[in-house]
């Protein structure tokens, strides 16, 4: 089961067992909803952006596999209290790391080349997921998401 | 058909079977192949890949058109197919058969010609809450346009369809659309007392077929139905072809769906005559070798035989509810009716809380192919208060070692997340 552990690092099922920041915030609180139209994942973000620029508080609903959603929970505690700038930088890297040749559903038999450039801490975990190229979506689905929120919340 | 227990049939060579579909003798890291998403898409013997093949290789011109003798032998073919899927079927005529792209364009096909010219702002349409999208989405395209209603008939705690209010829902309703078999539940419907309850009611009826066709016997003269449709890859046929089947009146008093060649009498500056049926419902060139395709697979459920076909389903779901139950145990939930006479070869796997994406996962180190996900049945998977399922399909190549490895594959899974 060799691909298997690498795909379900014990710090994923951690977080798909106790997620972080699990939750809803009030309005003003910018409210976006994600969706995996494949396999019916649905992913509700909660953000509020103050006026410094600093992504203050960040809240995760919804449902899904346990890749989506530890993928959500450890984003959720990577962009808690930065700025939005730097938020974007670490999404950034994370959509590198899941990337296949710069192509996210890319041939499966090539491997990821893209090296992140921020250090992404514990996220890097989910490396394993380029493997399983199905899967990519499920450990993208916050990230989007969350790229969605921070458009609506600073436009 | 028979519901007793029985775990195999005379009948039902499943070794004989599987050696007529090449792709499941294929090995994957060292394991046998078990197929079991026959429900999305089946696979398809050699006797329809080769039915292709000839077609291509000996008598492939377009069809209704060419008077060259090549021509001639695609058309011939072509309309033979369509004479075996009526037969099938039991239709009255081959001319009631119109071949589509798929189940989901033949439904398409009804809400847009039957339905614009019969459907206006105050009507009702019927549906069920197991409902496939491609039952759903048109109808509800089309009342976004007309501005009719859509009531939905609710399941019981069984998943069996809960008739008692029909009488009530169906009231004043212009078309009742159902699925004879849902496709996460296995669940049966009685598609005669529903036809029946229709038919008083005055509204019309089409049935969704799909995963009821493949896998028993039809008649839909006998199940008093106006409208049915199905998909010719879920019947060992190829993908790209499905199949209408309409009453002759219905047929012919509605207009076309898409306009182009093939569907014409006749072309002025200033307007069309459409085509009778079935060709004024099969606009531009149709999907020639796979009809062929769909009427070998005819021809080989047909030696089977579908009374033994169901029968060996119903047998292998039995063995199924028994097998997986016992040896999963406890944190294993399988959807749908208990009774295996009740349902089709359809189940819905949940795994405590363990995702049906990541249980679909492991079974995959296990050569195990389930389906995870909401299976397009998104109002179904709500009612049901779940967000994804895995679901396991059965055939008539699958045998009771498959099951045993699906049960196998499911300890894996629940160990591997400590469960
Ligand atoms: C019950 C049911 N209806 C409709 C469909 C749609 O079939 P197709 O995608 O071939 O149009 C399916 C298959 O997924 C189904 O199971």
């Amino acid at each position: 089961m060799s691909g298997l552990e690498e795909l379900y690092k014990e710090i994923i099922i951690d977080h798909y067992r106790s997620p972080r920041n699990k939750g809803e915030l009030p309005p003003p609180a910018t409210r976006t909803e994600g969706f995996n139209p494949l396999c019916g994942d649905e992913i509700v973000i909660y953000i509020d952006v103050d006026s410094n620029g600093v992504l203050s508080d960040i809240k995760i609903g919804g449902q899904g596999c346990s890749i989506s959603q530890s993928s959500a929970s450890m984003m959720s505690a990577a962009v808690k209290g930065k700025t939005v700038a730097e938020a974007q930088e670490i999404i950034g890297g994370f959509k590198a790391m899941m990337s296949v040749h710069g192509d996210a559903l890319g041939d499966p038999a090539s491997e990821a080349t893209a090296e992140p450039e921020v250090d992404l801490g514990d996220l890097e975990a989910l490396k394993g997921v380029v493997k399983f190229p199905v899967r990519i979506k499920c450990a993208t689905l916050s990230w989007n998401t969350l790229t969605q929120a921070i458009d609506e919340a600073t436009a | 058909m028979k519901g007793s227990i029985m775990t195999s049939s005379p009948t039902f060579d499943i070794a004989k079977i599987r050696k007529d579909f090449p792709i499941l003798s294929q090995i994957q890291d060292g394991k046998r192949l078990v197929y079991l998403d026959s429900g999305a898409s089946s696979q398809r013997p050699t006797s329809v890949l080769d039915a292709m093949d000839h077609l291509y290789t000996h008598s492939y011109a377009n069809v209704h058109r060419g008077v060259y003798q090549v021509a001639e032998r695609a058309t011939n073919a072509y309309e033979d197919a369509r004479s075996k899927v009526a037969k099938f079927i039991g239709a009255p005529s081959a001319n009631e058969i119109i071949f589509t792209k798929n189940a989901t364009e033949a439904i398409n096909l009804v809400a847009h010609s039957w339905g614009r010219a019969n459907l206006q702002s105050g009507d009702a349409v019927v549906l069920t809450i197991m409902e496939h999208h491609a039952n759903i989405v048109p109808w509800q395209m089309l009342a976004a346009e007309i501005g009719f209603e859509i009531r939905w008939v609710a399941i019981d705690e069984d998943g069996m369809l809960d008739t008692s209010n029909l009488d009530v829902l169906l009231d004043g309703a212009k078309m009742f659309a159902f699925t004879a078999m849902s496709n996460v539940l296995g669940t049966l419907t009685d598609t005669k007392a529903l036809c029946a309850a229709a038919q008083k009611a005055g509204a019309v009826t089409l049935i969704d077929a799909c995963q009821s066709v493949p896998h028993m016997p039809t008649d839909v003269v006998d199940m008093g139905a106006d409208f049915i449709v199905f998909s010719g890859h879920k019947m060992l046929g190829p993908s790209g072809i499905g199949v209408l089947w309409g009453r002759a009146e219905l047929l012919d008093a509605m207009p076309p769906f898409l306009g182009g060649g093939g569907m014409i009498l006749n072309v002025t500056k200033d307007g069309f005559t459409p085509d009778g049926v079935p060709g004024k419902f099969e606009a531009g060139t149709p999907p020639i070798a796979e009809a062929v395709g769909l009427g070998a697979a005819v021809d080989y459920l047909n030696e089977l035989g579908m009374e033994a076909v169901r029968e060996h389903e119903v047998s292998l779901t039995a063995y199924a509810l028994r097998t997986l139950t016992e040896t999963v145990g406890e944190t294993l939930t399988i959807y749908g009716p208990s009774e295996p006479a009740a349902r089709g070869g359809v189940l819905s796997l949940e795994l405590a809380d363990v995702h049906a994406h990541d249980i679909s996962q492991v079974l995959d180190e296990h050569a195990v192919c389930v389906r995870p996900g909401h299976h397009c049945a998104k109002p179904l998977m709500r009612h049901l208060g779940v967000n994804a399922t895995a679901r396991a399909s059965l055939y008539i190549y699958n045998d009771t070692d498959d099951i045993d490895a699906l049960a196998e594959a499911l300890v894996q899974a629940r160990d591997f997340f400590s469960i």
